[in-house]
C-alpha cells in the first residue's frame, strides 16, 4: 500500500490525477465555504445578474436566473461523488458474488448466471439505464438504481474470469483437500487475489458512472432542478448556443476534469497492480 | 472451414437465447410502469368502457406470462403492436427512424477504427518518446468526457466560431433524394448527386465525429497497450536483428496479433455508441432513432419503448456476432482448430 503511493506521487501524470480528484473532492465537501454563493445551489433567483459571461464578481459567468455558475458547479460535483460512490457500493459486491460463484462452482449455475450476465450485458449501457428512467420516476434515488442495475454484470464478467483461472490453482486444491466450504473457498482464498482487479476497475468506473450518471440528466431523465448538475446544466445551456457559451463550456469541462483525474489514477493503478483486464 | 461455421451456430445459438433474456427483461420492465397503459394512450375523456375495450384488445387483463406469450407470437410475426402515441405499427416508425442512426454509428465506427488504431500504432511505434506521451494524454482526454460534452464542444467551435460545418439536421432541405436505403450517403450516390453527397457528408461528420471521440481514444489506448506487449517477444527481436524495416515489422509483426484483443473491445464500444447515439442526436437534433426512443419513455408507449430497445439490442448482437467471426478468422488457432473455439 505505501509502495503503491510512493509510485503514485512519483510520476507526473498520475500525481496530476491525484490532484485533479483532490481538488474535486475537496471543492464537493467544502462547498459551503469555498462557493461564493452558496444559497445559488437551489431555487433562487438574481435577475440583476441574469446570463452574464464571467466577471470578477461571477468567474465562471451567471445562468439564466442569475445564479453564479462556478457555486452550482460546486454543489453539483456533490451529486456526481455520491452518485459514483454509492453505485459502486451497490453494484461491486453483487457483482463480485455473482462471478465468484459462477466461475468456482461452474456447471449449470455457470451457464444460468454468466447467460444472466450476458443479458444485461447485450442491451448497450446508456440504453438500459435510459429504458428503466423511462419508467421510474426521475430522481437521484432511482438514477443511481438505473446506473447499479447496469454495472454489476461487468464486475460479475471481471471476477469470474479470474475465479475460472484461480480455481485450478494448487491453494485452491489444498484448501478443498482439508475440507473447506464453498463459502470459505470462494470468500477467504479466491476473492482475495481478485481484489488488484477489482480496486483497479473501481477507481476507473467512478469516471465512468460519472459519464453516465451525467449523461442521464442531459437528457432530462436524471437529477431534477433546482438541484445543481452538470448534465442538466450543459443540456441547458446547449440551447442558448453560440452567445451564452459559458453555461455549457464550464459545466463540460468540469466533467472533463473530475473524470480524467480518476482515469489517470486508475490508469496508474492498473500498472502497478498489474491487473491488467 | 468447419471450425468457423460451428463457431457461427455456437455463438448464433447464444445470441437468441440472449436476444429471448432480453425481451423477458425489457418486457418485465416495461410491465411495472405505473398508471394504465389503456388509460393513457386514451387520455381522460374515454369512457371507462372505451378503456376496458382497449385492456382487453391490449391483453392487459392476463396474467403477466400470457402477456409475454402474446407478444413473442406477435413479434415472431413481425408485429411490433401499435405505437399509442404516433398511432402507426413500431416497426413502421423504427423502420422510419433507424437508418439515420444507423448510419451515423456506422460512420462514427468508421472513425473510430480509421483514427484510433493508426494512433495507438504510432503510439507504440514511438514508445516513451514525446509522440506517445502526447497520444496517451489525448486518448485519456477523449475517454473523459461524455459525448454530449465533445458534441456541444466541438458544435462551439466548428460550427458556430469557425463555421466549418452546419449546425443540424442530416442534409440541407433542398435537395430532394429519393429513400431507397435510408442511408443518405449512399442515397444521394445512387441518385447521382455529387452535391447532395457532399452536403450530407458535411451534415454527418460533426455529430459522427463527437460519437466517436471516446471509441478512437479507446481504440488508441488498446491498441498501444497490445503492440507494446507484443514489441517485447522474440520474434519481433528477431525480425529486428535481420533488419526488417520498422514500418513491416509495426504492421505485420506487431500490429496482427494485438488486433484481436481490440477487436473484441471495438465491438464493446459500438454498443457505447448505440447508446451515446441518444446523447449527440439531442444536441445535432439527429432526427435518428434515439430521439424517437426519448419522446417515446418520456411519454410511457410501451409498445415503441420495448420495440426500440429490442431493435438497439438485436443490431448490437449481430455486430458483435460479425466482430466473433472476424476474430475466428483472424486467429489461426481458431482458423486451423478441428474443435472450434473453446
Amino acid at each position: 500500500m505505501r509502495r503503491t503511493t510512493v509510485i503514485l506521487l512519483r510520476n507526473p501524470l498520475s500525481m496530476l490525477g491525484v490532484v485533479l480528484v483532490a481538488a474535486v473532492v475537496i471543492s464537493a465537501a467544502l462547498a459551503d465555504y469555498i462557493a461564493p454563493f452558496p444559497e445559488h445551489r437551489g431555487a433562487v433567483v438574481d435577475f440583476v445578474h441574469f446570463n452574464q459571461g464571467p466577471t470578477a464578481r461571477n468567474v465562471m459567468g451567471t445562468d439564466l436566473v442569475g445564479r453564479d455558475l462556478f457555486s452550482r458547479i460546486l454543489y453539483a460535483f456533490r451529486i456526481s461523488l455520491l452518485l459514483g460512490v454509492v453505485v459502486l457500493a451497490i453494484a461491486t459486491p453483487i457483482g463480485t458474488f455473482v462471478g465468484l460463484l459462477a466461475g468456482y462452482l461452474g456447471g449449470r449455475a455457470e451457464f444460468a448466471l454468466m447467460r444472466l450476465t450476458d443479458v444485461f450485458l447485450s442491451i448497450p449501457p446508456l440504453v438500459l439505464a435510459i429504458a428503466m428512467m423511462g419508467v421510474l420516476e426521475p430522481t437521484l434515488l432511482n438514477a443511481m438504481l438505473a446506473v447499479t442495475a447496469m454495472w454489476w454484470p461487468w464486475y460479475a464478467r471481471l471476477v469470474y474470469n479470474i475465479t475460472r483461472s484461480e480455481r485450478e490453482e494448487g491453494y485452491v486444491l489444498a484448501a478443498e483437500v482439508i475440507g473447506a466450504s464453498t463459502l470459505h473457498v470462494t470468500f477467504r482464498e479466491i476473492l482475495p487475489n481478485c481484489l488488484p482487479a477489482i480496486i483497479t476497475k473501481m477507481t476507473l468506473d467512478m469516471g465512468f458512472v460519472i459519464i453516465i450518471a451525467s449523461s442521464l440528466s442531459f437528457l432530462g431523465l436524471g437529477v431534477q432542478p433546482p438541484t445543481p448538475d452538470l448534465g442538466s446544466m450543459v443540456a441547458e445551456g446547449a440551447r442558448y448556443l453560440p452567445d451564452s457559451w459559458w453555461l455549457t463550456v464550464f459545466p463540460g469541462l468540469a466533467i472533463l476534469v473530475a473524470v480524467f483525474g480518476f482515469n489517470l489514477i486508475g490508469d496508474a493503478l492498473r500498472e502497478i497492480l498489474g491487473a491488467d483486464q | 472451414m468447419p471450425a468457423v461455421l460451428r463457431l457461427l451456430a455456437r455463438r448464433l445459438g447464444i445470441s437468441l437465447i440472449v436476444l429471448a433474456g432480453v425481451s423477458m427483461l425489457i418486457f418485465g420492465i416495461a410491465r411495472v410502469i405505473p398508471g394504465d397503459p389503456a388509460r393513457i394512450a386514451l387520455g381522460p375523456n374515454a369512457t371507462g368502457e372505451q378503456v376496458a375495450g382497449l385492456r382487453q384488445a391490449l391483453h392487459l387483463d392476463d396474467p403477466v406470462a400470457v402477456q409475454y406469450g402474446h407478444f413473442v407470437a406477435d413479434l415472431l410475426r413481425g408485429d411490433l403492436g401499435v405505437s399509442l402515441y404516433t398511432n402507426r405499427p413500431v416497426t413502421l416508425d423504427i423502420a422510419q427512424f433507424l437508418p439515420a442512426t444507423l448510419e451515423l454509428v456506422l460512420f462514427a465506427g468508421v472513425l473510430m477504427v480509421g483514427i484510433g488504431l493508426p494512433l495507438g500504432m504510432w503510439s507504440a511505434s514511438q514508445r516513451g518518446r514525446w509522440p506517445d506521451h502526447l497520444i496517451r494524454v489525448v486518448s485519456l482526454l477523449g475517454v473523459s468526457a461524455p459525448s454530449f460534452v465533445w458534441a456541444v464542444m466541438l458544435m462551439l467551435m466548428f460550427a458556430f466560431f469557425l463555421p466549418v460545418f452546419p449546425i443540424a439536421g442530416r442534409i440541407t432541405d433542398s435537395f430532394e433524394i429519393t429513400r431507397v436505403t435510408g442511408f443518405l450517403l449512399i442515397d444521394t450516390l445512387l441518385a447521382g448527386n455529387g452535391a447532395a453527397f457532399v452536403d450530407a457528408l458535411r451534415h454527418i461528420f460533426l455529430p459522427a465525429f463527437a460519437l466517436a471521440v471516446s471509441g478512437i481514444g479507446q481504440a488508441a489506448r488498446l491498441t498501444r497497450a497490445n503492440m507494446v506487449e507484443t514489441y517485447d517477444r522474440p520474434y519481433i527481436e528477431m525480425a529486428r536483428a535481420y533488419g526488417f524495416p520498422a514500418g513491416r515489422i509495426a504492421a505485420k509483426y506487431a500490429f496482427k496479433p494485438s488486433l484481436i484483443p481490440s477487436l473484441t473491445i471495438i465491438g464493446l464500444d459500438f454498443a457505447a455508441m448505440l447508446g451515446n447515439a441518444f446523447l449527440v442526436e439531442a444536441v445535432f437534433a439527429w432526427p435518428g432513432l434515439s430521439r424517437y426512443g426519448v419522446a417515446v419513455i418520456l411519454r410511457k408507449d410501451l409498445n415503441a419503448i420495448i420495440g426500440t430497445v429490442l431493435i438497439i439490442s438485436a443490431t448490437f448482437l449481430i455486430v458483435n456476432l460479425i466482430v466473433d467471426l472476424l476474430i475466428a478468422f483472424l486467429n489461426p488457432r481458431i482458423r486451423h482448430s478441428e474443435r472450434g473455439a473453446r
